[in-house]
């Protein structure tokens, strides 16, 4: 049993469930979107703040959710800060084949580095949503869709 | 197993005194034939993630005796054909056995007549039946339906529907922070506008029974019809529709031990005469012309197209099944399930109890301090636990309790007593995870 929990479960995801990063709310930022599972009741509010060259500066979030939604959000917010709309997207791209399992055959892990702790909820495709939630909300903060999204 | 002994051993480990009183939780268990039922059961033979199965998400849907899959097979093999059609030998047949099942749900409710029960895909089909047929011969703008604060989505959505078509107004029972329909409320909002009272018999989120007697009584009195949601109480509480004068009473199957797909509508004869059909199809009309058709009789009138011929069957024999057991005696045996995990949960650091109602049936809702349900659900689940996590499809209810969901363990008819021991051993080692 221990085994295949510590697939889904991992220490780091324990980690940022009871630390979260960056979860607080940001003033300054220009772009806020709220994200929610309606399957878990999943909510996430994330703050991004993009400078003009297209930079993503800062992000945080507030919410509650589950251990994998709160440390994929976590997560996510340590590993985007200081990359490009592009570089965001491009991961948006890799973590959702690796969590999904589909056509990841050609990723290397280390781009994805601590991420890859969120992989093993390609078993368990009830919680797939949990791990994308954050992500698929930062990808429409980042196409400046203002209104509130869900993962449904 | 003897659930006697187990019941025992249960308190015996914990090295506690059994709970006043102890003599009828164990002269029930002991008359009740859990090791047989048990082994009824194919599915329950099985290990996940290495442990044995403990099936707790009965409210969902309920597990299915050998009988009734031996039922559904024998239709297939033996007896299949298009019902109330046919010439033939098997249609014939198949239409006996078909109606048969239709006189089984009529006694199983103690309704009067056969053509007063109407078979529908599910408790949801049946609501919006009466939402669509009852609403436009019945309700118009200014009207109102009144339901209550615990209602699950399918009895909240159809009425929501028809207020938006007929301008009609949809007016909401509160409860209390126990999860306990507010009487006097509810009078106070039965007014010369109400079309309908359509109300939960159980709560399938907080488990609690509601004094449908009473809401009946207090309706009447006002010349108001009143339509029970019976999903989760069909299968624990003997219903009998004529005492207690209910208009419309609607379940599932699958709830019942019976296949999915299958549902019953149970509506007065004045009522379903006086609606005008819910969808046009075959098997609904007596004549037809292109100027003109002219409906069938009830239940008919009801049916359109073929219906669900081999589950519908095969509930019948669900019924046969509860009835041998009787209802009475699982309701008991679920009853004693109930208070023991009440009793072991609230043992367990950190759990709230979400629908504390002096009257309940087996459904335990609850929440961990830390540990978002869904976590729960999945680490129980890897202790072979299964139960559900989640909104229970009454969203309102969830925002009532200011939860985004609970952990919900539900009893049928097979729980055992050490499997009431596992969950709790199970939130145990959840939390222990969750450090």
């Amino acid at each position: 049993m221990l085994d295949e929990i510590r697939d889904l479960y991992q220490e780091v995801v324990f980690d940022h469930n009871r630390n979260p990063r960056n979860f607080r709310v940001m003033e300054d930022a220009n772009r806020k979107i709220e994200g929610f599972n309606p399957l878990c009741g999943d909510r996430i509010t994330l703050y991004v703040k993009v400078s003009d060259a297209g930079v993503i500066e800062d992000l945080s979030f507030q919410g509650s959710g589950c251990a994998i939604s709160t440390a994929s959000a976590s997560l996510m917010t340590e590993i985007v800060r200081g990359q490009t709309e592009q570089e965001a997207e491009h991961l948006f791209d890799v973590f959702h084949r690796i969590t999904t399992g589909k056509n990841d055959e050609a990723i290397n892990l280390e781009e994805i580095g601590k991420l890859a702790v969120l992989a093993g909820v390609r078993a368990y495709p009830a919680r797939v949503k949990c791990a994308t939630l954050a992500w698929h909300s930062l990808q429409a903060a980042l196409k400046n869709e203002g209104e509130a999204i869900s993962t449904e | 197993m003897n659930t006697a002994l187990a019941y025992k051993s249960a308190y015996h480990e914990e090295n506690m005194n059994p709970p006043e009183p102890c003599t009828p939780h164990l002269r029930l268990a002991e008359s009740y034939p859990l090791e047989k039922i048990r082994a009824d059961f194919p599915i329950l033979q099985q290990i996940i993630h290495g442990k044995p199965l403990v099936y707790l998400d009965n409210a969902a849907s309920t597990q299915k005796p050998r009988a009734i899959i031996d039922s559904i097979r024998k239709v297939y093999e033996e007896d299949y054909a298009n019902v109330h059609r046919g010439v033939h030998t098997l249609s014939q047949r198949c239409t006996d056995l078909f109606e048969r099942a239709r006189e089984k749900v009529r006694a199983f409710l103690n309704a009067e007549l056969d053509r007063e029960i109407i078979f529908t895909r599910g408790t949801t089909e049946a609501i919006n039946l009466v939402a669509y047929s009852f609403g436009r011969r019945y309700v118009g703008a200014g009207d109102e339906i009144l339901i209550s604060a615990m209602e699950h989505h399918s009895n909240i959505v159809p009425w929501q529907m028809l207020c938006e078509t007929s301008g009609a107004v949809l007016k909401v029972a509160p409860m209390n922070r126990d999860g306990e329909l507010l009487l006097d409320e509810f009078e106070s909002l039965l007014s010369e506008r109400t079309r309908l009272v359509a109300i939960t018999h159980m709560s399938n989120a907080l488990g609690t029974i509601n004094p449908v007697q009473e809401i009946i009584d207090l309706a009447h009195a006002r010349g108001i019809p009143v339509l029970l949601d019976g999903a989760q109480a069909a299968p624990h509480i003997k219903v009998d529709v004529r005492a207690l004068d209910c208009d419309f009473y609607a379940l599932s199957a699958h709830k019942l031990y019976g296949p999915s797909g299958v549902g019953v509508l149970y509506g007065k004869e004045k009522w379903l005469k006086a609606m005008p059909p819910y969808q046009g199809g075959g098997d609904m009309i007596r004549r037809v012309t292109f100027e003109k058709s002219e409906y069938n009789t009830l239940p008919y009138k009801f049916e359109a197209g073929t219906p669900n011929i081999a589950d519908t069957i095969a509930f019948g024999a669900a019924l046969d099944y509860v009835n041998a057991i009787g209802l009475e005696a699982i309701a008991a045996h679920e009853h004693w399930l109930l208070e023991y995990a009440t009793e072991r949960a609230l043992e367990v650091p950190g759990l709230k109890l979400v629908g504390t109602a002096v009257r309940k049936g087996g459904i335990l809702s609850f929440t961990l301090e830390r540990i978002h349900p869904h976590d729960i659900g999945t680490l129980l689940d890897f202790q072979g636990i299964a139960i559900r996590a989640g909104h229970h499809c009454a969203m309102p209810v969830m925002d009532f309790f200011h939860v985004p969901a609970t952990a919900r363990a539900s009893f049928g008819m097979y729980n055992t007593f050490e499997e009431v021991d596992a969950l709790m051993e199970g939130l145990r080692e959840t939390i222990k995870m969750f450090g």
